[in-house]
């Protein structure tokens, strides 16, 4: 399977890896075009009121900045063959730690009192990940199995650490700035998203460690014989994908100024899996693409505002998305293209690169 | 698949050979006795036989999704849209029969249709156009919530229409006072569900041919098995096993909420996992989930029993029932390898 990134390498060209991308955008720009059409330029030209950016399109990114943080971590685990349906639960865990510390201190304004609850919520986080690691690396339990675990319990071990209540932080406190605040006129969400992105995609393809996951996800076992510690690795990564989820969870948490257990990032696992998957990333394993997950999540947010702005119901937003996944899943499939495309051809198609992996990977 | 099969798992042929294949259902049925045993021995009641009654009118419809479930999970895939197709087969069934007036058997027939026609399709999709199983059926998650809401975003009943009465009407099986206890008829329809599947898993070809399929697709096709019309088989028995179960909402409720059944799917696959099926399919058996969903509902019924625990703490207990029931399968699994080596 690491086949699928080395001939893209020895071609010396992003170009297998622009055609995986060019589906995605495709629909992605579709969908600004239609906003556009519908609300004018003002979509997706952003204005700047009060020192910081705004405008329809940076608030969708803003919005999204939780889903990308939890996406790319799902895009890592999914790269070793794994999934992790933990992250909604471990959002929902990291957010009521953060609040909870917070309202049960005198001065909420503290500064230290911010970072001690945030580095709390970040190392409950980081090792409830680590864990769902463990479980998939040294117990060998399969990883849908193992993350089911805490996303039965997860929501029930938030709604403990808040005692069953929705803590609320004091407006004034400098945590809500991590979800409402800006620096240099860009929201706070969207700068540790990109950051975290940045950091993600230089680790993994400035160094060998992106090759090394590719290499666990496409065969754990011929990996341990070449000399890779798989297990390290997929416990690192968990780890990762359990912090991002923590991190998400205390941006969205700052944003609303409270911590719900039992709705804060519901469903926010099927949304990352759906990112993920539509930026061209495979549910088996041994490749990823950081930049195509986050397409991924910019299609999510702007579908959920086009279908406001072309004025149907919030209740066509499940229908929608279903219809993107549906539409984005078979248009990724080879054989569909090759079904749909039959009879506008004539001479037989020669096999491009990517029905032939799809293959390998059956 | 069939190298990462061979890498990932390579005692598999010897662990599920034999007897050692009856050990994790086996510790499934122990942990279930123990708990029936342990409420037995804690709680006064708990020996009325109206509380073993009770397990199979409460989960009546998880029971009959689960089995669905089970024979997706035995080809090796996965049937994310159960909750969702359950929750829309009930609307479904109360808007044709409340607002269109159509005759209640006809309602439920046509939504006993669309649930297999939607398996039908899925699989298809799954099959010819190699979409990953966990997408595919997302589709259907979203769909038909979506659906199920525009439908109507509100509760409707069905109280008016008499033929959604006839579910619960009960066979009493003795005086419930003098240990007896009753069955409505929609646990009839579930037991039916689960003899049908038992027998078609293990006595006919098509059964075979869902093991051959999860264990290896690519040998089960070199081996010349009928590959596409088992696995588009197997989802349209899951789509036919979540209208199914919707319909017996229907009956047990007499009304259709858009929002029932949010997260029926996992417990659907908890309780096929608890009941010994691999998650990768090949091994497994229908008997297992029927146990997986009994521990399910036991476990319910103790937390009800107890009175004082909250609902947060009932999620926690089911995750922890789950890890410690995952972990002893596995430990069980490796000590029977370690003795046949």
């Amino acid at each position: 399977m690491t086949s699928a990134s080395t001939p893209a390498k020895a071609r010396g060209g992003a170009n297998p890896y622009l055609k995986r991308l060019m589906w995605p955008l495709a629909v992605l720009v579709a969908l600004i075009v239609v906003n556009i059409a519908v609300t004018g330029f003002d979509f997706i030209v952003p204005s700047v009121n009060d020192d910081r950016l705004g405008g329809a399109f940076v608030n969708i990114l803003r919005r999204s900045a939780p889903l990308l943080l939890v996406s790319l971590g799902m895009t890592l685990v999914i790269a070793t063959k794994g999934i992790d349906l933990s992250v909604g639960a471990v959002y929902a865990i990291g957010a009521a730690i953060a609040c909870q510390m917070i309202i049960d201190a005198e001065n909420q304004s503290a500064p230290g009192l911010i970072f001690a609850a945030v580095a709390l919520a970040l190392v409950v986080t980081g090792v409830i990940g680590a864990w769902n690691g463990t479980m998939v690396a040294y117990f060998g339990i399969q990883p849908i199995v193992a993350t089911l675990i805490l996303m039965i319990a997860g929501r029930g071990i938030a709604q403990l650490v808040t005692g069953g209540q929705i803590p609320k932080v004091q407006d004034s406190s400098p945590f809500t700035e991590l979800g409402r605040g800006a620096i240099l006129t860009v929201p706070v969400p969207i700068v540790i998203a990109a950051l975290v992105l940045l950091l993600l995609a230089l680790l993994t393809r400035r160094t060998a460690l992106g090759m090394l996951l590719e290499s666990v996800g496409g065969n754990p076992e011929a990996s341990r014989l070449a000399g890779i510690r798989s297990k390290g690795i997929t416990v690192l990564v968990y780890l990762v994908c359990g912090l991002c989820a923590g991190l998400a969870g205390l941006i969205g948490a700052a944003n609303l100024g409270s911590a719900d257990a039992n709705n804060g990032g519901l469903w926010i696992e099927l949304d990352a899996i759906l990112a993920v998957v539509i930026g061209g990333t495979a549910l088996l394993g041994g490749r990823f693409f950081l930049l195509g997950t986050t397409i991924g999540v910019v299609i999510i947010g702007t579908l959920e505002d086009t279908i406001i702005n072309v004025g149907l119901s919030s209740q066509w937003q499940f229908t929608a998305k279903a219809i993107v996944v549906f539409v984005v899943a078979l248009l990724q499939s080879p054989e569909f293209r090759a079904w749909i495309l039959k009879p506008f051809k004539r001479k037989p198609e020669t096999p491009a690169p990517a029905p032939a992996e799809e293959v390998l990977a059956k | 698949m069939s190298t990462q099969t061979l890498t990932e798992r390579p005692s598999r042929s010897t662990l599920f050979d034999g007897l050692t294949r009856y050990v994790p259902i086996g510790a499934t049925v122990a942990l279930l006795v123990a708990l029936y045993l342990g409420g037995v021995a804690n709680y006064r009641n708990f020996d009325n036989p109206q509380v073993i009654a009770k397990l199979f009118i409460d989960n009546a419809s998880l029971l009959v999704i689960a089995v669905g479930m089970t024979f997706v999970i035995l080809s090796g895939g996965i049937d994310l849209s159960v909750g969702s197709v359950m929750a829309f087969a009930t609307m479904a069934c109360a808007w044709l029969t409340v607002e269109a007036g159509i005759s209640a058997p006809l309602a439920v027939a046509l939504v006993l249709a669309f649930g297999t026609a939607w398996g039908l399709l899925i699989g298809s999709v799954i099959h010819y156009f190699h979409v990953q199983p966990f997408i595919a059926t997302l589709v259907g998650l979203f769909l038909f919530r979506g659906l199920t809401l525009q439908i109507s975003d509100t509760d409707v009943s069905m109280r008016d229409v008499e033929f959604f009465h006839w579910g619960m009407t009960h066979v009493d099986f003795g005086e419930v006072r003098d240990g007896g206890f009753w069955l409505p008829y929609l646990s009839f329809l579930a037991f039916a569900v689960v003899i049908i599947s038992f027998v078609v898993l293990h006595y006919t070809r098509f059964g075979r041919g869902v093991y051959a399929v999860g264990g290896s697709e690519s040998s089960a096709l070199l081996m010349g098995l009928p590959v596409a019309r088992t696995k588009i088989g197997v989802y349209a028995i899951s789509g036919f096993c979540a209208a199914l179960a919707g319909v017996l909402a229907a009956f047990a409720t007499k009304s259709a909420n858009p929002l029932a059944n949010v997260g029926a799917e996992l417990d659907a696959i908890a309780a096929v996992v608890i009941g010994g099926t691999l998650l990768t399919g090949g091994a497994g058996f229908v008997l297992g989930t029927v146990a997986g969903v009994m521990v399910w509902g036991m476990l319910n019924t103790l937390i009800a029993f107890q009175g004082n625990l909250s609902s947060w703490w009932a999620r926690i207990v089911m995750g922890v029932l789950l890890l410690a029931f995952i972990l002893l399968q596995r430990v069980l699994a490796r000590s029977g390898e370690k003795r046949r080596t």
